[in-house]
Formats: structure tokens, sequence, C-alpha cells
């Protein structure tokens, strides 16, 4: 079977993509090229076949490739996509990397840039979906701190999932301190350690922080993993409504602590039923967050502003924060008092944590 | 030299992002506009017209707003309600740099 990756390019011009396919060809790991000349071909064989890069031109005729490339983030979230363009306007540029590009490039005119051109898309075409916790394959984060303990070393953790951060602090192969969210301690260790992946960086160890875990490492990690299959899965004899009820009361508690109201989540297939917390009225807000999620798609596509992050509304009541996710739509409302500037954030990390 | 003259075919215009702002009543017709007359008027009218649902369509929840913010990755449209109708601002986030 052939292995090789696959790059589609599109431009209008037969010329031009009859040089890329020669130039591309000298790749080191001599992928497969395909081109076309139009978006709605490009989406056809984007459909029949996995690629792995699309270099897609801007100007075009009828569709354009900012349209192209907000389809193409939608519908192939997976692809790798690179804006190669003789178009050198600063508007342009921020609105392909705000569409997801990988790589915006000017047409080459030299063959010191090309050559460096090649260079990017052979590291692009390198690059594998990682899962887990990127840096350290196949360990989950118990074992990496579990490592980093045992070789008694000193360093600071930063652990990273969507728009949660958090640190821990290991000094001499002791665990003596973790943050998160406002969480210190013990506590913060706990939550970070149910995140089931994310990204760490390992920073310069801080001798002087001051000491708020005295537990071991290995009792910390047993009753840590203790506590997450006690979320994960329901507790010997407890039937699935039990387990439910307790998952309840759990993010109704983590509701009231961020100070939120309430909560309607509302998955992504067309006729699920929306779940709430905090407020009876699911059925109908979920009505209005299916018909604004819809209709702000739409209106992104035809304007080409790229995809929507969520939508901040208000009323004399409450303050409101729509926010899509891969699976579902979130809608959560805050008090009237709340600072505007901050719900956003803190909705993300209410619904992130939730997801942990 | 080559290169360069085969880059520089002429090429059809991209569109540029709408700037301004827009009166609208509450069928979701535009009755006074800031927006550049080279936008495409059929663009904006669907902007008009889902902005003014989708306040109805809150109301209709029991969940009247009074103002929202759409945020794009690259431009953010403001509604504010007024009397069934809707002020909206579109103002594009992409960073412009000169250098």
């Amino acid at each position: 079977m052939d292995s090789r990756h696959k790059i589609l390019i599109l431009d209008d011009d037969p010329a031009f993509l009859e040089l890329y396919k020669e130039w591309l060809s000298e790749l080191p790991s001599k992928p497969e090229i395909h081109t076309s000349t139009n978006g709605a071909r490009a989406m056809a064989l984007l459909e029949a076949e996995p690629f792995r890069v699309l270099i897609c031109d801007l100007k075009m005729p009828k569709m354009d490739g900012l349209q192209v490339l907000s389809i193409v983030r939608r519908r192939f979230p997976e692809l790798r996509t690179i804006v190669m363009t003789g178009v050198e306007d600063e508007e342009f540029r921020s609105r392909a990397y705000a569409l997801g590009v990988d790589l915006f490039w000017l047409k080459p005119d030299t063959q010191q840039n090309m050559q460096m051109f090649l260079e990017c898309l052979e590291s692009l075409l390198g690059r594998d979906a990682e899962n887990g916790f990127r840096g350290i394959q196949s360990k989950s984060l118990m074992d990496i701190l579990q490592m980093e303990c045992l070789s008694q070393s000193s360093t600071v953790f930063r652990i990273t999932r969507g728009s949660l951060v958090g640190k821990i602090w290991i000094l001499n192969g002791d665990l003596i301190d973790a943050e998160t969210e406002g969480a210190r301690g013990e506590a913060a260790f706990r939550r970070i350690l149910e995140w089931k992946s994310g990204t760490f960086e390992t920073l310069p160890s801080e001798p002087e922080r001051e000491r708020t875990i005295t537990k071991s490492i290995n009792a910390l990690l047993l009753e840590t993993a203790q506590a997450i299959d006690e979320i994960s899965s329901p507790v010997e004899g407890e039937s699935a409504e039990e387990a439910d009820h307790r998952k309840t009361v759990w993010r109704l508690a983590t509701l009231t602590r961020e100070g939120c109201e309430w909560v309607v989540s509302l998955p992504n297939e067309d006729e699920a039923a929306p779940e709430a917390w905090g407020t009876q009225s699911a059925a109908e807000f979920a009505a209005w967050m299916r018909h604004a999620s819809k209709a702000v798609q739409r209106l992104g596509e035809k304007i080409e502003a790229g995809p929507w992050s969520h939508i901040k509304a208000q009323n004399l009541e409450r303050k409101l924060i729509l926010l899509p996710s891969k699976n579902k739509t979130c809608l959560v409302a805050w008090p009237p008092s709340s600072d505007s500037s901050e719900i956003f954030e803190q909705s993300k990390k209410l619904v992130t944590s939730w997801d942990s | 030299m080559g290169l360069l003259n085969l880059f520089a075919k002429p090429r059809p215009a991209l569109q540029r992002l709408p700037s301004g702002s827009m009166t609208v009543d509450r069928d979701g017709q535009i009755v006074t506009s800031t927006v550049a007359s080279s936008y495409p008027e059929d663009v904006l009218h669907e902007v008009a017209e889902e902005v003014v649902l989708l306040f109805q369509e809150a109301r209709k929840a029991h969940l009247p707003l009074t103002e929202f913010r759409i945020h794009f990755a690259s431009l953010h449209i403001t509604a504010r309600e007024a009397r069934g109708g809707a002020i909206i601002f579109l103002s594009p986030a992409v960073s412009v740099t000169t250098a």
C-alpha cells in the first residue's frame, strides 16, 4: 500500500500548477501531488480521499481562497493548510491565519525562497497528530510526574489544557506545591491530574517556592487515581441514575463556586436533547441556541470572517456567553454585575473543567 | 525574472471585510449605513436580517436581549436592540500593521 502523504495544490493557473508539481516532487518524502484549478473540484477531491496538506492560492474566480479555507477548516479539521499567494497585504495574511492556516507564504521569486518553502512543507508533512500529553507519547501525566520524582529532579511543570493552566513544583524529587484556577496545594494537584490530555512544558526549578504539599507523591497519586475512578465509573452498588445524580451535584457545585447562574449544553446533533444545570428552561433556551449557532455559522461563511469563537449577549437580568465546541454548544449565564471582560474566559474554563 | 513575470498575471480582487455601522428596522431592512458602498449589498442585507431574527428568536425563547456581540476570527458584529430593530456595528478584528 502506498503510504506517501498526499498534497493538493489549488491555483487557477495551470502553468503554476505544473511548476509547483515539479518543485514539490523534489521533497525528500516524495509526496503524491494532486492539483485543481478551482475550489469546487478541490472540495470534491478532498471528500474523495484523505490529503495531508492543501496549498491554496487566494485570488481565484468564483470561489476565492478565503472561502475555500473557511469551508476546509470546518469540514476537514485535520488537514494542514498553506496559503501560497502573490497578495502582499497584511489584512489578508491576518485573515488567513485567523482561518487557521499553518503557513502563509508569498509566491517564491528566488531559488532560496523556494528552498525555504520546501523545508517548511517537509516539516509540516512530518508532523503527526498527537494524543495525550504532547511531548512524551503514550505516557500519562501521572507517569511523567512519577518519573521526575524518581529521578530526584527539581523542576516546575506548566500544564495547559485548553484555557486551563496549572503548575506543579517539584524540588529534589519531592512534590512541594501545585496551583490552578485559584486553587493551591493538594486540591490544585488533584484538579490538574483530572485533565486527560493537554500540553506541558518544564520550567526552571524554583527552590524558594513555599511548600504547601507534605504528602508523598505516591500517596497523592493513589488518592487522585481513586477519586478519578469514582467520578468516571459508578461506585459499587450505585445505579446509573445515582451516578448521574452525583455528577449533576458536582457540576452544580462547580457552577456555584464560579459564581455562574446556569448552563445549558446542547449536543451538535440536530435532534439531540439539551442538558441544563441551574435552570428549568432548557428547551426554550436550546431553541435559540440552535438558531443562533446556525445563523452565525452561515454569516461567518458569507462574510468570510472565519470561524466564530463565541457570542456575548446581555439583558437587564444577566450576561450570557454562547460557546461552540466540537461536539456541543453551551450557553452560560452570569449575573449582570459580572465583569464583561472576564466571563468569556470563565465560561471556557467552566465548560472545559466539566469535560476533563 | 521569468518567474516574476509569471506571478504578475491579473487576478480577480479579494473581498475586504465590511467596516462601519448600520441601523435596521424591525423587518430587517437597512435604514442607514456607513459601510463602504463597494461592499456587496446582498451580504449586508443578510447580516441585517439575521441580527433582527436573533433578537426576535431570543424574545420567543423568553431570553430578551438588549445587546449581543458575535466574535468571528477576523470580524466582530455588535448589535444593540432598538425598538424592534437594531443598530449594528461591523468591526474587522484583524490587526493591520503598516510598516
